[in-house]
């Protein structure tokens, strides 16, 4: 089949088999390694992309069902070169240590943030709660994403 | 108390642009894998790759009568199917453990559990594979499945290893150490006994990156490089030219990015194999990586321990005496993956952070019909399972007598002026101060307060518990004499190349798997020679490209691979002070070493940088000397290292349901010198999380039928930041006297330490109402019943 997609912001025609995963597909086909796989029954959350903005498992839609709309994957996540503040905070935070869920994990922190700029930290669990992370104890994650509020807050103001 | 010690984290000896030890610096490696540019073992692609996928055994225990894979190789897109008989034509149908046992890789003769290997499909992409796989007709006549280790020790019990000569049993191994004859004399002497039954039940590592491999054997040359989630590349390198008798010249296994492993990706699995053989057989790179079912139901279990504890007492507390008589649960491979002398781990450090003259601990093994593994899930050999047992054990002395769960600990612990410290099982325990970390840790949780709170609301019918555990751990082996793994001695190495611009390059035998080597080790070396952490490469996982070491488990990197960067750091040090004195024209013996440069004793002005001795290494050296800055060294520790901690958890419990929630955990770790506090503390959450875990809903269960219950993340329950308590931290710097900078290891420390403080917690609320275990996992139906037992009826 034949769709068309926008992956961080840049419009293709692909044609796809209808069985294709839309993770595979991200993978394979447009070759964004960054999004990854970890359970296939959408639990661990480490294929989470934003799928016109809102978090999605990538590992449970198809391709074909990503057609004429807009995903951002990890790879989008940075603006001309300049970090989004979501990662300059996982790093400065140390929200991250073996990195496989990051990706997924700053992705969801974004459509959090976007949709609510002072998040308390229960909502900030909460919103991460479909996303697993065994290294951090999902401490500095919280704390990076209260960062991140914080700096989106200081940009608005 | 008398304090020997600082007891917080000195202050840095370098500047923050030098960023050496106790520096906070923020991960190198995070500028990849925040912007997605990690490359994990998935994201290897190579061309004319194929993809392999496993068939595996639906049943526990049964007899293979004949494979029939025609309709498979039939299927378009489909190149090969590999059998047990196939692989047996070149000597590959079994392999060696880790634990000198043998393990099926694809099954010839039985499976012995469910979801072990039965067939290898190979196909041009990964969904042709798994299609196919439905494809192959296996015949299998049932056998009845063994399940637990009491019933495969049963007379009569069905046999699950038959294919082992001599084997007319279940049993797997039976180990003993310590004094049974001093210890039978402590239990009479003894004024109460006090034991314990419970079983630490089995669990999985789950690291999110499953394990998988792309093995890519060249057909002219014969060179197979491998890349593969290893955490032991060097190890792996060998045992794959013991095994599969290719020239160890020509393998190469590269260990990427690691998406977490925990002990998991230690041993090696069937599915390496089989891509290895597919490659060389087929000529092409084959890829393999499982999936989570996969992952959870065949790879390296941890834990399945089932412990009798006993604790000989005099009745003002003091411990006379330990006894334990343990049975573990191997599956039906002896894989675990520990230091061959000793076939339970380091199990026999169970008597704990207490001093008492007797121990006596018989283990025995049983094969059943469950998956091989026994692997060191986020924790030294077995450490895990002694901690649990003795603080449980300790934590249930106190109510017998009548103590306070704090003071009967304060009354039994190895005194700092006791280290070095030698246990009655033999391990001499390096440094310590017991007595000050449980003391921090009651003062940041405000322990008298609590207790005065908790007798408060029961006498309001309120349930509130207390559960400490003030644990020992042993991390960082060798030394070479006694522990070595498959017959590799566990030392370690690290290579260092000084660039002539004065920057340079680590090279290691450890890696990292979300650690954060890249900057901590970059760290020691900072601190070593002033050159900025900033300026230093660290290179892990490609055994082309890295010194030999016994890689990365068992807290071992920063013990071994850590005291291995500083000493090679050191003699390059030594080196530079010889082209220092020919560039200043001075003695050797003349100059002084400050951070980053040498200067004339006396005259401090006359200096050169350690940036300037690089330079004239390649450019200015004295006649006769070498030429170069480069160097390597292999560190063969002369003890283990002995972190410890004091940890406190404070519950509420519902007596209605059953339902616990943790509203503090305070955790004072001591773990000698942190090189990075900032990756300490988070390499502590990692392990509190982990522990809760275990205490609270993560296990791998079996139906009786030997159906693996926990076969995905919807049965096997990995916690989410909604249940994952807040943690709170604390710290006692006690450093290691023998560890070139006094470093002990910590990764795994919060994963040994905290679940007896989180069940120790649950059990403290209902020890009034005569309660003294609950097993692992704590289940809310789990405490209903305890209470609805002790309080004889329905509590709610």
């Amino acid at each position: 089949m034949e769709i068309t997609v926008t992956i961080n912001g840049a419009a293709d025609t692909y044609d796809v088999e209808p069985w294709v995963l839309l993770a595979d597909f991200i993978r394979t086909r447009a070759g964004l390694t960054g999004t990854h796989i970890g359970c296939d029954t959408t639990s661990c959350g480490v294929c989470t992309v934003l799928l016109d903005g809102k978090p999605v498992k990538s590992c449970t839609l198809f391709a074909v069902q990503a057609d004429g709309r807009a995903v951002t994957t990890v790879e989008g996540l940075a603006q001309n070169g300049e970090l989004d503040p979501i990662q300059q905070a996982f790093k400065e935070c140390h929200g991250l240590q073996c990195g496989f869920c990051t990706p997924a994990m700053m992705l969801v922190s974004r459509a959090l943030l976007d949709a609510n700029p002072d998040p308390s930290e229960d909502d900030i669990r909460w919103a991460i709660s479909g996303n697993l992370c065994r290294c951090t104890g999902y401490v500095n994650i919280v704390k990076a994403v209260r960062q991140a509020a914080g700096a989106g807050a200081t940009e608005g103001d | 108390m008398a304090a020997t010690e600082p007891a917080t984290s000195p202050e840095p000896t370098t500047s923050p642009e030098i960023g050496g030890i106790g520096h906070s610096l923020r991960r190198r490696e995070d500028d990849r894998f925040i912007r997605g540019a990690g490359r994990y073992l998935d994201d290897v692609v190579l061309p004319r790759m194929l993809h392999l996928a496993l068939l595996r055994s639906p049943v526990p225990h049964a007899r293979i009568n004949g494979i029939d894979a025609s309709a498979a190789l039939e299927l378009p897109g489909v190149v090969a199917v590999l059998t047990g008989q196939d692989l047996a034509a070149y000597n590959l149908a079994w392999m060696p453990t880790l634990s000198a046992d043998t393990q099926a890789v694809l099954a010839t003769d039985k499976v012995r559990f469910q979801g072990q290997e039965v067939a290898a499909v190979i196909a041009e992409d990964p969904y042709s594979a798994w299609d196919a796989l439905d494809l192959i007709d296996v015949d299998y006549e049932m056998l009845p499945a063994v399940t637990t280790p009491q019933q495969a020790l049963e007379d009569g019990a069905p046999l699950i290893r038959d294919d082992k000569e001599g084997q007319a049993d279940n049993r797997c191994y039976t180990w003993e150490t310590g004094d049974a004859q001093a210890t039978e004399e402590a239990f009479a002497a003894a004024d109460v006994v006090v034991s314990l039954d419970t079983h630490y039940p089995r669990s999985h590592p789950a690291p999110l990156e499953t394990c998988g491999c792309v093995a890519d054997v060249n057909p002219a040359t014969g060179q197979a490089t491998v890349y593969m989630t290893s955490q032991a590349p060097h190890a792996h390198r060998t045992l794959f030219a013991l095994v599969a008798g290719l020239p160890e010249e020509n393998i190469r296994i590269v260990s990427p990015d690691i998406g977490g492993g925990f002990g998991n990706k230690v041993p090696i699995y069937p599915g390496y194999v089989c891509a290895t053989a597919a490659s060389l057989v087929l000529g092409r790179p084959v890829k393999w990586v499982e999936s989570r079912t996969e992952n959870l139901i065949s790879t390296g279990f941890a834990r399945d321990y089932h412990m009798h504890g006993e604790l000989a007492l005099r009745q003002d507390g003091k411990i006379l005496g330990l006894r334990v008589r343990m049975l573990s649960d191997n599956g039906a491979f002896f894989s675990d993956a520990q230091p061959s002398k000793f076939r339970a781990g380091l199990f026999h450090i169970v008597t704990g952070s207490y001093d008492y003259p007797t121990a006596h601990i018989v283990t025995e093994g049983a094969y059943t019909n469950k998956a091989p593994g026994g692997v060191a899930y986020r924790c030294s050999f077995r450490v895990t399972e002694a901690s649990y047992l003795i603080e449980r054990l300790v934590q249930n002395a106190a109510y017998e007598l009548n103590l306070d769960p704090a003071e009967i600990r304060m009354r039994n612990f190895i005194r700092p002026d006791q280290f070095p410290y030698q246990s009655p099982t033999g391990f001499v325990y390096d440094s310590g101060d017991y007595p000050r970390a449980l003391q921090v840790a009651m003062e940041q949780v405000g322990y008298d307060e609590l207790r005065r709170e908790q007798a408060e609301a029961r006498a309001e019918g309120k349930l509130i518990g207390i559960g400490l555990a003030s644990f020992t751990e042993v991390v960082g082996a060798g030394n070479h004499k006694d522990y070595d793994i498959a017959g590799l001695k566990m030392f370690d190495s690290a290579e260092l190349r000084v660039h002539p611009t004065g920057k340079a390059i680590l090279k290691l035998g450890v890696k990292s798997q979300g650690q954060g080597h890249e900057t901590t080790f970059a760290q020691i070396v900072a601190n070593e020679l002033g050159i900025p952490a900033t300026d230093i490469a660290v290179r892990e996982g490609d055994t082309d490209d890295t010194p030999y070491g016994l890689g990365t488990y068992a807290s071992r990197s920063t013990p071994v691979g850590g005291a291995a960067t500083a000493m090679v750091a050191r003699k390059l040090r030594d080196k530079a002070r010889v082209i220092a004195a020919h560039l200043l024209e001075a003695a050797e013996e003349d100059l002084e070493w400050e951070t980053g440069r040498f200067f004339v004793r006396g005259t401090p002005s006359r200096g050169v940088t350690i940036q300037d001795v690089a330079f004239a290494a390649y450019t200015n050296f004295p006649d006769g000397l070498e030429p170069g800055l480069e160097g390597v060294h292999y560190y063969d520790p002369p003890n283990m290292t002995y972190p410890f901690g004091s940890y406190i958890v404070v519950v509420e419990v519902d007596a209605e349901t059953g339902v616990w929630k943790v509203r503090r955990m305070v955790a004072v770790d001591d773990c000698g010198v942190r090189i990075n506090p900032m990756i300490v503390e988070g390499q502590i959450h990692g392990g509190l999380a982990e522990g809760f875990a275990m205490a609270n809903m993560q296990f791998i269960d079996f139906d009786e039928d030997g159906n693996c219950i926990g076969s995905n993340f919807m049965d096997y329950l990995v916690p989410t930041a909604w249940e994952t308590p807040r943690f709170e931290l604390g710290e006692t710097v006690t450093p290691s006297p023998h560890h070139p900078i006094g470093a002990k290891g910590v990764g795994e420390s919060a994963t040994v330490g905290s679940p007896a403080a989180y069940v120790n917690a649950v059990i403290d609320a209902l020890a009034h109402l005569g309660v003294r275990n609950i097993d692992m996992p704590v289940l809310p139906d789990r405490v209903w019943s305890a209470i609805a037992e002790a309080g004889g009826g329905d509590p709610g």
